[in-house]
C-alpha cells in the first residue's frame, strides 16, 4: 500500500531522513518510534506529502508524484499531532472539513456528505457532541475528533502522528484500541509514530525503529523492543518484560551508591 | 450544549450554514437603512411615499421631491451600500486568509497602494469633481503592488510568513505607501484639495457615475469571494492539513487576495480611505453568528452595506448642511466600537 525507495529529506541542511526503504501492506498496522530528531515525524510527513525530498513513494500502487493534491487526499488522510483548531468551530463542521477532497473545488457539500460525517461521529461515539465546540472538548473526546475527521475522509491510508501522546494511560488505550477496530472494519492501512514503545508493540503489527534518518531494525515487536536496541539507539536502560507475547518497556534506574556516614 | 443532533428519521446534522433568519435579518437590515437614506435628508420624506415611487407605484411625491430621491439620494445609497458590502467581504476574507483577526486592507498596505494609484490619477487627471475612470485600475495595480510588497518583506526572512511578520511589514508598506502619497499630493499644489477631500473618504452625488464605475469590480470580487467560503474555512486548520485535505493552499489564499484587493481597491477610488468597516463589520457577524466563512462572507455584504448607509446618512447629516467625510464618521464610531468588541471576545488577539 505504501512503499518508499530511498527518501532522503533535507531541511535547512540538515539531511532529517537519509535513505529510507520501507514497505507498509494493505491492512497492516506499522508503528515508527525512534529517539526524538531520529525523522519519525518527517516520515509521516513526506509520506502525507507535506515533504518533499529525494526518493520514490508509492501509494496504494501509484507513484504519488503522479497524483494531485486532492487523489492524494483521497488515498491518505493525516492526524497531526497538534492540530490548528478554527476560532469556535463546532464538532460537525470539523469533522466535514475530511469530505473535502470529495467535494468540487468550489463546490458544496450534498448529502452523501454529511451522511458519511455522520457516519463517522457514530463510529466515534461522537453524535451526542456534534453541536459542541471542538475547543471545548477533553483530550480524549478531541482526538476522537480529529479520528472522527479522518475517517470522513475515507482514505484506505490513514497516518497518525504521535495519537497519544496528550492523552493520559486510559484514553491512550481508549483510542488505540478504536483505531484498532476501525482500521478492521474498514480495512485501512496505518502508520503512526509512538513515543510510548509498550503501546506501540501491543497494537502495531509491525515497527520500524528509525534512527539518524535511517531504518536501523524493521520487524515484529518482540525483535525491535531488545534491551540491546533500546540501549543503542535511545541510550536508555530498560528491561524488556514478555506478558502474552508483547514486550513491555520498563525503564529502571541504578541505584547509586550514597555517601553513608 | 444545544443537545443531541440526529433524529429517528436518518442522519440530519446541523452544519454550518446560512439560516432563514438572518438571512432575513440582513436583508431587512439593508432595506431599513436604504429607506433611511432616502427619506432623510434636508427634505425629510414620508417614508411610505418614497417606498411607493421605488416600486413604482402612485407616490404623491411633487416632481422635485421624486428627482431629490431618484437622482440624488438613490445612486448615493446605492454606492454607499455597494462600497460598505465591498469593504466588509473584502476584511472577511482578509481575515481568513491570513488567520488574523486584525487583517484588514489597511493593515495590509493594500489601502495605501490604493491610495497612491489614486492620487496619481487625480493629479495627472484634474479635471472636475468625478471620480476619473482610470481611479479604479491604479488603486487595483497600487493594492496589489502594496500586498505584494508586504507578503515579499513578510517571507524575507526565510521559511514560512508568520502572520506576525507579515503584519508588521504591512504596517512598515502601509507607512511608506502613504508618506509617497503625501508627497505625490503636496508636490501638486493645483489639485490638493481634491485629493484631501477624497482621501477623507466621501460618496459622491454626481448621480450614477461611480456607482456605474464601480459595479463591474464588485461583481467579480463578491463572485469570486463567495465561491470561495468553503475553501476559506479549509484554509483555517493551516495551509499543511489543508494540502492533506487536497487544497493548494497557495493557489487558493493567491486567488482569494487578488479578489480582495481588487474589491478594496475599486471601493477605495470612488469612496476614498473609509476605514474600520473591514474589521467591525465582519467581526460582529462573526460574533453573532459564529466563525465559518459560509455565514460569515454573505452577512458581511449585508451588514456592511447596511452599516454603510447608515454612516453616510451620519455625515451628511449630523453638520447639515456642511457634510463630515464618512470616513471621520466610521472611525469615530468604529475605533471604540473596535475596542469594545476587542475586549468583550472570548478568545484574545494572537499575532501568530
Amino acid at each position: 500500500m505504501i512503499t518508499c525507495k530511498s527518501v532522503a529529506v533535507t531541511l535547512g541542511d540538515k539531511a532529517v531522513l537519509d535513505g529510507v526503504d520501507l514497505r507498509v501492506e494493505r491492512g497492516e498496522w506499522l508503528s515508527i518510534v525512534g529517539p526524538n530528531g531520529a525523522g519519525k515525524s518527517t516520515l509521516l510527513r513526506f509520506i502525507a506529502g507535506l515533504l518533499s525530498g529525494k526518493g520514490t513513494l508509492h501509494l496504494g500502487g501509484r507513484p504519488a508524484a503522479s497524483l494531485s493534491l486532492r487523489e492524494r487526499a483521497l488515498l491518505v488522510a493525516l492526524v497531526p499531532q497538534s492540530p490548528t483548531i478554527p476560532d469556535g468551530i463546532r464538532v460537525a463542521d470539523y469533522v466535514l472539513l475530511g469530505r473535502t477532497p470529495h467535494i468540487r473545488a468550489l463546490g458544496m457539500e450534498g448529502a452523501r456528505d454529511i451522511a458519511a460525517v455522520h457516519d463517522a461521529l457514530e463510529h466515534l461515539d461522537l453524535v451526542p457532541f456534534s453541536d459542541r465546540e471542538v475547543a471545548t472538548l477533553s483530550g480524549g473526546e478531541r482526538q476522537r475528533v480529529l479520528i472522527a475527521r479522518a475517517l470522513a475522509q475515507g482514505a484506505p491510508i490513514v497516518l497518525l502522528d504521535e495519537p497519544t501522546t496528550a492523552l493520559d494511560v486510559g484514553h491512550q488505550q481508549q483510542v488505540l484500541e478504536l483505531v484498532d477496530h476501525l482500521r478492521r472494519e474498514h480495512a485501512l492501512t496505518v502508520v503512526t509514530t509512538m513515543h510510548d514503545l509498550t503501546l506501540a508493540g501491543q497494537y502495531a503489527e509491525r515497527l520500524v525503529l528509525l534512527d539518524a534518518g535511517r531504518v536501523v531494525v524493521d520487524g515484529p515487536a518482540s525483535e525491535v523492543l531488545t534491551e540491546q536496541n533500546l540501549a543503542r539507539y535511545y541510550g536508555a536502560k530498560v528491561r524488556i518484560i514478555h506478558d502474552g507475547g508483547h514486550p513491555v518497556v520498563l525503564p529502571f534506574r541504578e541505584e547509586r551508591t550514597r555517601d553513608r556516614r | 450544549m444545544s443537545g443531541a443532533v440526529g433524529t429517528a428519521a436518518g442522519p440530519s446534522l446541523q452544519t454550518a450554514r446560512l439560516r432563514p433568519g438572518w438571512l432575513v435579518a440582513g436583508i431587512a437590515a439593508v432595506a431599513a437603512a436604504t429607506v433611511a437614506g432616502l427619506v432623510i435628508g434636508p427634505a425629510t420624506l414620508s417614508p411610505m411615499a418614497v417606498v411607493r415611487q421605488l416600486i413604482g407605484l402612485h407616490s404623491g411625491l411633487d416632481s422635485q421631491q421624486i428627482a431629490i430621491v431618484e437622482q440624488i439620494r438613490l445612486p448615493r445609497v446605492v454606492l454607499a451600500l455597494l462600497v460598505g458590502a465591498t469593504l466588509s467581504i473584502s476584511g472577511a476574507s482578509y481575515q481568513g486568509v491570513f488567520r488574523n483577526p486584525l487583517a484588514d486592507p489597511y493593515l495590509l498596505g493594500a489601502a495605501a497602494g490604493a491610495g497612491l494609484g489614486v492620487t496619481i490619477v487625480i493629479v495627472g487627471a484634474a479635471d472636475g469633481a468625478s471620480t476619473p475612470a482610470a481611479a479604479p485600475a491604479a488603486a487595483f495595480i497600487g493594492a496589489l503592488l502594496a500586498v505584494a510588497l508586504t507578503y515579499a518583506l513578510g517571507t524575507s526572512g526565510g521559511g514560512r510568513p508568520s502572520t506576525a511578520t507579515l503584519i508588521l511589514a504591512g504596517v512598515a508598506v502601509a507607512s511608506f505607501l502613504t508618506a509617497l502619497q503625501t508627497y505625490v499630493q503636496q508636490r501638486n499644489q493645483d489639485t490638493i484639495r481634491q485629493v484631501y477631500v477624497w482621501i477623507l473618504g466621501r460618496l459622491s452625488t454626481a448621480g450614477w457615475h461611480d456607482v456605474l464605475l464601480l459595479l463591474p469590480y464588485v461583481i467579480v470580487t463578491w463572485t469570486v469571494l463567495l465561491a470561495h467560503r468553503r475553501v476559506l474555512d479549509v484554509l483555517a486548520v493551516g495551509d499543511d492539513e489543508a494540502m492533506s485535505l487536497g487544497v493548494n493552499a497557495r493557489r487558493s489564499r493567491l486567488i482569494v487576495i487578488v479578489a480582495a484587493s481588487l474589491g478594496t481597491a475599486a471601493a477605495v477610488s470612488v469612496s476614498g480611505l473609509i476605514g474600520f468597516v473591514g474589521i467591525i463589520v465582519p467581526h460582529t457577524v462573526r460574533l453573532l453568528v459564529g466563525g465559518s466563512h459560509r455565514v460569515v462572507l454573505p452577512l458581511s455584504i449585508l451588514f456592511g452595506a447596511a452599516f454603510l448607509c447608515m454612516a453616510d446618512l451620519l455625515a451628511r447629516t449630523l453638520a447639515s448642511p456642511a457634510e463630515i467625510p464618512i470616513g471621520v464618521v466610521t472611525a469615530f464610531f468604529g475605533a471604540p466600537f473596535f475596542i469594545v468588541v476587542l475586549r468583550t471576545s472570548r478568545r484574545s488577539v494572537r499575532l501568530s
